[in-house]
């Protein structure tokens, strides 16, 4: 190598690099930046020692604190689960959940558990506020297809409605149009006799004309005022809810095809004590009866 | 080396006057001055004197108020801690005294900043940097350090000289003697940080015994490290690099502002003066440079005003017990003002005028922050109720048509004793009120809260289709405990617009 060429204005030696004229000085690197560097890595040989670092063919390094943050998040959950389990045994252990909704701590605990899990589990369907959408039910309301009660509400979740679960229940509305089970025109006139029944505007002669219709098809679950049979999902046609919308069209449509909403049965995917905040939770929302 | 610390040695012909004349160049002069400088070693020379003395009751004062309070008990019954100063982070209160701060009422904490920093507007309009010089941590805890070391090492030559000797038993033990002093009193500071933040006397045994939780260890090593850091091996580097202080205070101050200044118009010409010479003709500065000895930045005074100067009048004292020796009258460095300057230079009169727009401005602001924190403080309510309507579904159609709302409704009981809160709705509608569980009676709900507790309720109005005036109806929620305090909230019932 050439000997060393110290820049005459800044007297710092050069590294010999030259562009058109300009030369690059070799000053020294900051002193910090150096500090941090040696720092860094002095610390990562530690870090090998005693932290999960080299991966390998069939696994990697792990290091002398066996740190794992899967086990971690384990533990964690063991941890909250143990820190809970006071309120998860009164939970189970009290005699009612009107006993639950009664004792302002428990309400907080299930309504705190129940929500978390109406999010998770429900809200797909349901919506975020239980409001429900076409077709999926709002929880808000004081219209239950399969009563509003806190067990009822409990059964519901825990064996669904029309679900693969051996106590679920399977009745439906059946499709008597597509079916065959009723001419055209029966139909149409039933969607005059429901609106009667619901107090909309309707045609007389032709809701009189059904009148015989229903009396032979829809009595047996929705009863001979139209109030329905929450023993067999039957609807209440008489009041302002409608599930499927309650418009010319949307009975016409429900009458034609029939209805067979299916609710997921949650027992086995859901403990015991998840049902019973769940069941308070969605009870709580405000049409619990 | 430096060019000061390497002619120290030969310093003793610059006798004047029986005044030593010390060998020693500000840190910040200008010729030296560079956009990247190595830091120059600076051997502050002890002072005796007024303000050295005024130093030392304050660094008392402070340092015992920070090392102490956390120990302060302050019963305040069996459901909460009983030390005085605790910010608790688990139970999530702020406890001072007989002040207890919610998290929602962390706006206080945010008052008090405005005031420290109002006052600090005022304080340094009037007097320059006086937090800078006398209390501010990073000065206070400086100034112990370098107490520390001039009683290990020294007074400045023998600290100069031990710097430079090569290494020996006597230096190591020195230099070792001084480090380890160094870091207890940073463990001191660090531990006590700790215990602002928890129950003071259990933290101290779980500490010892490794019992603490890691964020205890942590904070008490990190401030360990600063302390020790800051005030060990960066000290004026902190006030001149760090901190944005310096360069907020040149906008704070002006002419008539009180602050450490070499009076020049006393003390120029300046030159070396030996006993018996004559006074008339020059200036009182006999170029002795005690007061850049003395000084804890480095920097030269006479220089005047410098970013890098944090009033700390060292100086004063120092060119004091020159002046005295010297037969001259003292405070040829004093607090004095850049207008009394300017004036006497013309042949004027000092004048000290403390009243001045900023003044009034800084001061106004002072009493009218602190005013509206003292009533608001006062008058706080020793309960909180919040309203949150639901959003989704934000109404909820009934099968008779009736329309119904759900809120839920936190009261908090601030107290420390349990309390029943009566919880009505007020509105221009005939509501009818529901909840869950067996509370609601005659459209009213009556609810026990345990002393420092939240109740989240969940009530809901329902009103007859026919009744509703319009899509967006005024309620006020009221919470009332037995002895009349109440607290309300405004929000709506909503249904569709018809």
């Amino acid at each position: 190598m050439s000997e060393k060429e110290v820049d005459e204005h800044s007297g710092v030696e050069t590294t010999g690099h030259e562009w058109d004229g300009i030369k690059e000085l070799n000053n020294p690197l900051p002193r910090w930046w150096l500090i941090v560097f040696w720092v860094s890595v002095i610390w990562s040989i530690g870090y090998w020692i005693f932290m999960p670092a080299w991966p390998g063919i069939t696994g990697y390094t792990k290091g002398i604190r066996n740190h794992s943050e899967r086990e971690n998040v384990a533990v964690a959950i063991e941890a909250l689960d143990a820190a809970r389990a006071d309120d998860t045994r009164r939970l189970i252990a009290a005699p009612s959940m009107e006993a639950i909704e009664n004792d302002p701590d428990l309400l907080q605990f299930a309504m705190a558990a129940g929500g978390s899990l109406f999010g998770d589990n429900c809200a797909t369907c349901h919506g975020a506020g239980g409001q429900g959408f076409k077709g999926y039910p709002n929880l808000n309301d004081d219209v239950w297809l399969w009563g509003g009660s806190l067990e009822e509400i409990k059964d519901t979740i825990t064996v669904g409605r029309r679900s693969e679960h051996p106590e679920t229940t399977n009745t439906l509305m059946m499709a008597y149009g597509r079916d065959g089970l009723l001419p055209r025109d029966d139909i149409t006139a039933l969607v005059d006799y429901v609106r009667m029944l619901s107090g909309q505007d309707y045609d007389a002669e032709a809701a009189s004309r059904a009148a015989p219709i229903y009396a032979t098809q829809c009595i047996a679950c929705h009863g001979a005022n139209g109030r329905g049979d929450k023993t067999q999902g039957a609807p209440d046609l008489t009041d302002a809810i409608w599930l499927y919308g309650g418009d010319r069209r949307s009975i016409y449509d429900t009458i034609w095809n029939g209805r067979a909403g299916v609710m997921p049965a949650w027992e086995g995917r859901l403990s015991e004590e998840e049902i019973i905040a769940l069941s308070v939770y969605v009870h709580a929302l405000g049409g619990g009866e | 080396m430096n060019e000061a610390a390497s002619k120290s040695t030969s310093g003793n012909d610059a006798l004047t006057g029986g005044v030593e004349r010390l060998d020693v160049e500000p840190v910040n002069k200008p010729e030296k001055r560079n956009l990247y400088k190595a830091r120059d070693p600076i051997y502050p020379k002890r002072v005796r004197g007024a303000y050295r003395r005024l130093k030392w009751v304050i660094m008392v004062l402070t340092l015992g108020v920070y090392y102490l309070v956390p120990w302060i008990r302050w019963p305040r019954g069996p459901s909460e801690p009983d030390q005085a100063v605790l910010i608790d982070f688990p139970g999530s209160r702020f406890y001072f005294f007989f002040i207890e701060i919610w998290p929602d009422e962390l706006y206080y904490v945010t008052g008090l900043l405005i005031l420290a920093a109002l006052g600090l507007f005022l304080a340094t309009a009037l007097f320059g940097r006086i937090w800078c010089g006398y209390s501010c941590p990073q000065t206070v805890w400086t100034d112990l350090y370098i107490a520390v070391e001039r009683m290990v090492e020294g007074d400045r030559n023998q600290r100069i000289k031990l710097d430079r000797a090569p290494w020996s038993a006597t230096k190591l033990r020195k230099k070792a003697t001084k480090h380890a002093l160094w870091i207890l009193i940073g463990m001191a500071t660090g531990g006590a940080w700790i215990l602002y933040f928890h129950d003071a006397p259990s933290l101290a045994r779980d500490f010892f015994v490794g019992r603490a939780p890691f964020s205890a260890y942590f904070y008490f090593t990190l401030l360990t490290f600063t302390t020790y850091v800051f005030a060990g091996s960066m000290r004026e580097q902190v006030c001149t690099y760090m901190c944005p202080w310096p360069r907020i205070q040149a906008a704070l101050t002006d002419a008539d502002t009180l602050q450490v200044t070499y009076r020049k118009d006393r003390g120029e010409p300046r030159g070396a003066h030996k006993k018996g010479d004559p006074w008339d003709g020059r200036g009182d500065c006999v170029s002795c440079r005690a007061c850049v000895a003395a000084c804890p930045m480095g920097i030269d005074i006479r220089d005047g005003l410098q970013l890098e100067c944090i009033n700390c009048a060292l100086c004063i004292d120092a060119c004091d017990s020159i002046m005295e020796k010297v037969g001259r009258p003292r405070g040829l460095i004093a607090y004095d003002t850049d207008a009394n300057i300017a004036s006497r230079a013309y042949g004027g009169a000092s004048s000290y005028r403390f009243v001045r727009p900023r003044v009034f401005l800084y001061l106004g602001a002072l009493v009218l922050v602190s005013a509206i924190m003292l009533f608001s403080f006062t008058s706080r309510a020793t309960m909180n109720l919040s309203v949150q309507r639901d959003r989704a579904p934000p109404f909820v159609l009934l099968s008779d048509g009736a329309v119904r709302n759900a809120y839920t409704i936190k009261i908090t009981n601030r107290d420390n004793v349990p309390r029943d809160f009566i919880l009505t709705f007020t509105a221009d509608a005939d509501f009818a009120v529901g909840g869950v569980g067996d509370g609601v009676i005659n459209n009213a709900m009556n609810i026990t809260i345990d002393g420092d507790e939240t109740r989240p309720l969940r009530l809901f109005l329902t009103l007859p289709r026919d009744e509703i005036a319009a899509a967006r109806l005024p309620v006020k929620v009221t919470a009332r405990d037995e002895t009349g305090i109440e607290a309300s909230v405004g929000t709506v019932f909503l249904s569709e617009a018809k």
